[in-house]
């Protein structure tokens, strides 16, 4: 049942290019409207049952199947829903020309097939199949435009994932070796039985350099900021908010979870990776003066404090991470909603230049500031819930410089994001600035729905305690 | 013994055309190199006893890879023949030094003690190969169908000519 999922967008994409004319553009909208909906209301509503069925008329013809099998691939799915809905929302309200339009929304249905089956897969190559799928559809999306900025951002990201699927491949390939088989299951118990060799060695550490890559993380984030700032602004919500949450970091913790053998070295190596990647997004924001570069190094921020998280190891801190991972998910793709509809009202991305736009446009003003009080984790939003959880935790760990770090970092991270919003919002409204309105509607209602998701999780945290954040315990 | 030396030279070839596949000066001969070591690759596969992946191998990477090569190398148009050459004259001017670093990495990874101290599983060879193509790993062929429609979808739309003028 869950690989419904995946084979209805697929099957979507086939039937929309079906030339049966000016229709298909109007029922793409509506297909993908529904399909993404449709997907986090599963995610919400539906009972354990539903995910855990790995029978149903598919199976007999996947017998690796796809399936929810816990608690992060319903975060995650969760996640994918509400951000492709905002991109979606956003995407057809900035892309004046039809047929550029179905093929965004087409490119869209790709990349939610590619990462509902990351999110659902249990095998080792069909991971790397549907990494793939989500990567191709990426590189085409930021190329969108087919201007020269859009063209380098692509290209960048296009190599430097090359080189991460080389290395991952290389790592499934001697994994297959050890364990005769690529799922999961069976990786897992050649492992853990396996002797202490060089070679697995080696392989572990090819595979976490290539989602190292993939994921944004400090020393491999140099694609990042020319990918993130130079896609058209529905791409940047896609790929910013999910793409590399999805291929890079929640592939990395289901496979240190559930593949790889504990390993304190590993976690280890995650926790520094994390710390770096923490300081230097953002130090490196502190002085940018383009907003979507600013978001950019702001991303491989908080994906730091993910990985800090994940790296101690423990219940609380896996919890930490993957709650940060879903706040992430929304105030990121809210923020890059705002920027997408400045960027449309005052036709450029130069913070320097603008000033005092809340005037003009209050909603975007008013729900950027929420995004970024999140981001810094200011209570009683959401991000401070998540931020809180992951210090605590590097604390009872005994990681003490670690726990310091983060929260000297969360500092910086509000100094960079209040410089924002005086820059953007505040002060006097700029010259020339005098004609603006609030953005449409399509822009505004995913900016009012991710508020106000942020604004929930965070004044009802204490409610969600139990039905969220202690299952999550119950995994490890 | 006869072997070994076959395999070491097969795989002397296959450097030599991806060497050449790198530094050569057009995109067409580079396209051309590519499949070249695909083929010398194909034929290790086959010596190896792995007739399978060899015919994989040969049919997607020798023949389809390049057919897309060309045809997206026959959809761009450089600059002119002679501005090519040039710049890609400018670009490999001190890349006669990465096939030295080639070899020096080869040559220290010879002293690193890689060796296969672990057991290996037996070969699951018993294992009828379009049984695990078509039902093991449906679900991977269903993958792999969708990275080609993408890829197909990323062509139409990145070389697309814009038709304003014809509207």
């Amino acid at each position: 049942m869950p690989s419904l999922l995946v084979i209805i967008p697929l099957i979507g994409i086939l039937i929309l290019n079906l030339p049966l004319g000016k229709i298909m553009r109007k029922a793409a909208f509506w297909l993908a409207l529904i399909l993404t909906i449709g997907q986090a209301s599963l995610v919400a509503f539906a009972g354990r049952g539903f995910w855990a069925d790995f029978s149903g008329p598919l199976a007999k013809y996947f017998p690796v199947s796809l399936a929810a099998s816990d608690d992060l691939s319903l975060v995650v799915l969760l996640a994918i829903g509400l951000v492709s809905l905002a991109a979606l929302l956003v995407g057809r309200g900035l892309i004046a020309d039809e047929d550029e339009c179905f093929v965004f929304i087409n490119l869209l249905l790709l990349a939610m097939t590619g990462m509902n089956g990351i999110a659902m897969v249990s095998d080792l190559f069909s991971l790397y199949v549907f990494l793939e799928i989500t990567a191709v559809s990426s590189f085409i999306l930021i190329a969108l435009r087919r201007d020269r900025d859009g063209l380098e951002g692509a290209f960048k990201y296009l190599v430097l994932s090359a080189v991460a699927t080389v290395l991952m491949l290389s790592a499934i390939a001697i994994l297959f070796l050890v364990g005769g088989h690529t799922s999961f299951v069976t990786v897992r118990t050649a492992l853990s039985g396996a002797p202490n060799s060089m070679i697995i060695d080696v392989a572990l550490c090819l595979f976490i350099a290539g989602l190292l890559i993939k994921g944004g993380l400090v020393p491999f984030h140099g694609w990042l900021p020319d990918a993130y700032s130079s896609a058209p602004a529905p791409a940047s919500i896609l790929l910013a908010g999910i793409i590399t949450k999805t291929t890079g970091v929640y592939t990395l913790m289901r496979l240190v979870k559930d593949v790889f053998p504990p390993n304190s070295d590993m976690n280890n190596i995650l926790m520094l990776a994390g710390t770096v990647s923490i300081l230097v997004g953002a130090l490196a924001a502190l002085e940018q003066k383009d907003f979507k570069r600013m978001l950019a190094y702001s991303s491989i921020s908080q994906v730091g404090y993910i990985i800090l998280g994940f790296g101690t190891g423990t219940e609380l801190g896996f919890a930490g991470a993957v709650f940060h991972l879903f706040n992430h998910a929304i105030f990121k793709s809210q923020l890059f909603v705002n920027a997408a509809a400045v960027e449309e009202q005052t036709g450029s991305r130069d913070m320097d230049a603008m000033g005092g736009l809340a005037a003009r446009m209050p909603v975007t003003g008013f729900t950027s500031a929420v995004a970024c009080l999140s981001t810094a984790g200011i209570p009683p939003l959401a991000g401070f819930w998540s931020k809180l959880i992951i210090i605590l935790a590097l604390w009872k760990a005994g990681d003490y410089t670690y726990a310091v770090i983060a929260i000297l970092a969360s500092v910086i991270t509000l100094a960079y994001f209040l410089s924002l919003q005086r820059r953007v919002f505040f002060g006097k409204l700029a010259r020339g600035f005098e004609q603006l309105r609030e953005a449409r509607w399509s822009l505004l209602i995913p900016a009012i729905l991710l508020t106000l998701i942020t604004i929930g999780i965070g004044v009802f945290f204490p409610f969600f305690v139990n039905t969220i954040i202690l299952p999550i315990r119950s995994i490890l | 013994m006869k072997m070994n030396l076959l395999c070491l030279i097969l795989l002397f070839l296959m450097l030599l055309s991806s060497v050449w596949a790198v530094m050569t000066r057009t995109l067409l001969k580079a396209a051309i190199g590519l499949a070249l070591a695909s083929a010398v690759l194909t034929v290790l596969m086959f010596l190896l006893g792995a007739p399978m992946a060899a015919v994989f191998e040969l049919s997607v990477c020798a023949g389809l890879i390049t057919v897309v090569f060309v045809s997206t190398i026959s959809l761009t148009k450089p600059i002119s023949e002679k501005a090519e050459e040039e710049r890609e004259r400018e670009h490999l001017k001190f890349s006669w030094i990465l096939p030295l670093i080639l070899l020096a990495i080869g040559l220290a990874l010879k002293f690193v003690p890689f060796a296969f101290d672990f057991n290996l599983p037996p070969a699951a060879l018993n294992n009828d190969f379009r049984s695990v193509l078509w039902n093991t790993r449906l679900l991977d062929i269903l993958g792999q169908i969708t990275i080609i429609l993408a890829g197909v979808f990323g062509v139409i739309i990145l070389f697309k000519e814009k038709k304003e003028n014809e509207r």
